[in-house]
C-alpha cells in the first residue's frame, strides 16, 4: 500500500520534471508578487521600526516565506477534482483498487515536493539577492518549519478536496474554485499577515483553518518560535487536520451514493 | 458603421448562451465583485496602520486603486484574449476568421468579448465615489472629459500590450507564459508608483506603462500636479501602445501558417 502511494509520488515528481521550464516563468511571478509586497509594505512601514512586533526586517523575509512556502503547498486538486466529476472520469476512479482521494494527495505532495527543490529553493535564492531578507543559519529551526509547512499543505489540500468534491451537488463549480483561491489568499495571512488585521477580524481568522496553511509556518520560521509557542502553533494545525477529514469522510459518503455521470 | 452592427448582433448572441447557464452567469459576477472587494480589505487593512502610503492618504489609495478598476473593466470586457492560443491557434479557428472580410482582431474581440465584466465600471465608480465623498477634491468643468480621455488611454495602453503578447501566437504556436507575467507586473500600477524603486518606475512608465493607466491619471484627478505632464501624455502612450499593438498582429496575420491540424 504505501509502496503505490510512494510510486505514486515519484511518478508525479517526474511527470513534472518532464515539464520543469514551465515552472521558470511561475518564479518570476512570485518574485514579481513578492516584489509589490515588498514595497507596498516599506511604504506602509515608512521609517517605523516595528508594527505589531514585526521589524521591517522580519515582514520582508515574511512576504518572501509565505510567497515560496505557498509554491509548495499551492495545487489544483479543486479543479482536478471537480473536472473528473463533471466529465465522468471519476466513476472509472472508483473501480480502481486505491482510495481515489488519497491518491489526489500523493499526486499532490509529488508536485509540492517538486516545487520546493526546483522552484521554491532557487525562487528563495533569487529573491534573497534582490530585497534584504533575513533567513535563519543552518539550524533545528529549518525542521521545526518544514513540519509546520508540511501540516499547511495538509490542511490547504484538504480544503481543496472539500471543495472540489462539491463539484458533485453543484455542477458547474468554476466561480466557487475562484473564489475559494483568493479567499484562501487573503484569510491565510498570504497578503496580510493575521497580526496586522483589526483585533475582531484576528478573533475570527484565529478560528478559520485558513491560517494555518501560511501563516502559522512563516511564523515559525520568521520569528525563530520555540518551546510552547511553536508547539501551539504545530497544535493548531494538527488539529484542523483532523477536524478537516470529517467533512471531508460525510460529503465523500454522501456524494459517491448520488453520483450522476453526465452524459457518461 | 457596419462593425458596430456586428458588434451588436455578437453581443446578442453573446447574451442568449451567456443566459442559457445563468449560474455561470451569476457566479462570474460575484467572483469579479469579491477580487475587488478583496483588494480593497488590502487598502483598509493597510492603513490601520500607517496613516499615508508614499505621501497618499487613505481615500486617495482607495480612489487610484476605484479608478483604476474602469479602465480595467472596459479593457477585459473586450480584450479578453486570454485563451487565444488555445481556441484560434491549436484548434486552428483563426482559419475560419480569416475567411471573413471584416478585420481579423476585430472578429477575435468580438468572438471573446465578455461585456459581463464592464460591471466593474459600476464597481469602480462606487469605489470612486466613496473616496471622493471623504476628499476636498475640486474638478473644473473639463475634468469629466480628461476622465473619458484617460479612461481611454488607459484601456489602449492595456489593449495594446496584450494585442502585441497575443500576436505572439501567431508566430508559434507553443504556449509561452508571458501573459501571466505582464499580468502580474500591471497590478503594480494601481498603487501610487512613488513608492517603487526607480528602475520599476522606469519600467512601469516607459516599457511596458501600466501606471498610465492607473495612478498617473488618478493623481491628476486628485488635483496632485507632480504627475500633470504624465497624466496628460496617457491619450498619447495609449495611441502608440495601440499602434504598437495592431501593428505586431497584422504582421502576425501576414506570418500566420497554421499549425498544421
Amino acid at each position: 500500500m504505501i509502496r503505490m502511494y510512494a510510486e505514486i509520488i515519484r511518478i508525479r515528481f517526474l511527470m513534472m520534471l518532464a515539464y520543469r521550464v514551465n515552472y521558470y516563468s511561475g518564479i518570476l511571478i512570485y518574485s514579481l508578487n513578492i516584489g509589490a509586497y515588498y514595497f507596498l509594505w516599506t511604504a506602509i512601514y515608512g521609517g517605523q521600526g516595528s508594527i505589531n512586533g514585526f521589524t521591517a526586517l522580519q515582514m520582508a523575509t515574511y512576504i518572501a516565506i509565505s510567497w515560496m512556502s505557498r509554491a509548495f503547498y499551492f495545487n489544483n486538486v479543486d479543479r482536478e477534482i471537480a473536472t473528473e466529476i463533471r466529465d465522468g472520469t471519476v466513476a472509472i476512479q472508483f473501480i480502481r483498487p486505491y482510495n481515489y482521494l488519497m491518491v489526489k494527495v500523493f499526486q499532490s505532495f509529488g508536485e509540492g515536493i517538486f516545487r520546493l527543490v526546483l522552484f521554491s529553493v532557487p525562487g528563495m535564492f533569487l529573491v534573497s539577492l534582490i530585497f534584504p531578507i533575513q533567513l535563519p543559519g543552518f539550524g533545528w529551526i529549518w525542521l521545526k518549519f518544514a513540519l509546520s509547512l508540511f501540516l499547511g499543505f495538509v490542511i490547504n489540500i484538504q480544503i481543496n478536496i472539500l471543495v472540489g468534491i462539491l463539484a458533485f451537488f453543484v455542477l458547474n463549480n468554476q466561480g466557487m474554485l475562484w473564489a475559494k483561491r483568493m479567499i484562501v489568499d487573503l484569510l491565510s495571512g498570504l497578503t496580510i499577515p493575521i497580526a496586522f488585521f483589526p483585533i475582531w477580524a484576528q478573533w475570527v481568522l484565529k478560528a478559520l483553518p485558513f491560517q494555518a496553511i501560511s501563516y502559522l509556518p512563516s511564523v515559525v520560521i520568521v520569528k525563530d518560535l520555540s518551546g510552547s509557542a511553536f508547539w501551539g502553533a504545530v497544535g493548531i494545525q494538527a488539529m484542523w487536520c483532523v477536524l478537516l477529514l470529517i467533512p471531508i469522510q460525510m460529503i465523500w459518503n454522501k456524494a459517491r451514493h448520488t453520483l450522476v455521470v453526465q452524459g457518461g | 458603421m457596419v462593425q458596430f452592427q456586428l458588434l451588436w448582433e455578437y453581443f446578442k448572441q453573446y447574451m442568449k448562451a451567456r443566459l442559457e447557464y445563468r449560474w455561470d452567469f451569476i457566479s462570474q459576477f460575484f467572483t469579479d465583485l469579491m477580487s475587488q472587494a478583496i483588494n480593497l480589505v488590502f487598502i483598509l487593512v493597510v492603513f490601520g496602520h500607517t496613516q499615508h502610503l508614499g505621501g497618499w492618504s487613505r481615500y486617495e489609495v482607495i480612489f487610484i486603486y476605484g479608478y483604476f478598476l474602469i479602465p480595467w473593466a472596459v479593457f477585459t470586457s473586450f480584450f479578453n484574449l486570454w485563451g487565444f492560443n488555445d481556441k484560434y491557434i491549436i484548434r486552428g479557428e483563426l482559419d475560419r476568421v480569416l475567411t471573413r472580410p471584416v478585420h481579423s482582431l476585430v472578429q477575435v474581440i468580438m468572438e471573446s468579448m465578455a461585456p459581463e465584466s464592464l460591471m466593474g465600471v459600476l464597481t469602480g465608480s462606487i469605489v470612486m465615489g466613496w473616496a471622493v465623498w471623504h476628499l476636498p477634491l475640486d474638478w473644473a468643468w473639463y475634468d469629466p472629459l480628461l476622465f473619458i480621455m484617460f479612461v481611454l488611454g488607459g484601456v489602449a495602453v492595456y489593449a495594446g500590450i496584450y494585442v502585441a503578447l497575443t500576436s505572439i501566437s501567431l508566430y508559434s504556436d507553443s504556449k509561452s507564459d508571458i501573459q501571466p507575467i505582464v499580468y502580474n507586473i500591471g497590478t503594480y500600477g494601481r498603487y501610487p508608483v512613488n513608492i517603487y524603486s526607480k528602475i520599476i518606475q522606469f519600467v512601469l512608465t516607459w516599457i511596458l506603462p501600466f501606471a498610465f493607466v492607473g495612478f498617473y491619471p488618478a493623481s491628476y484627478l486628485l488635483g496632485n500636479g507632480d504627475w500633470k505632464v504624465y497624466a496628460m501624455l496617457t491619450p498619447v502612450i495609449g495611441a502608440v501602445f495601440f499602434s504598437l499593438g495592431l501593428y505586431s498582429w497584422n504582421r502576425g496575420i501576414e506570418n500566420y501558417k497554421g499549425a498544421g491540424s
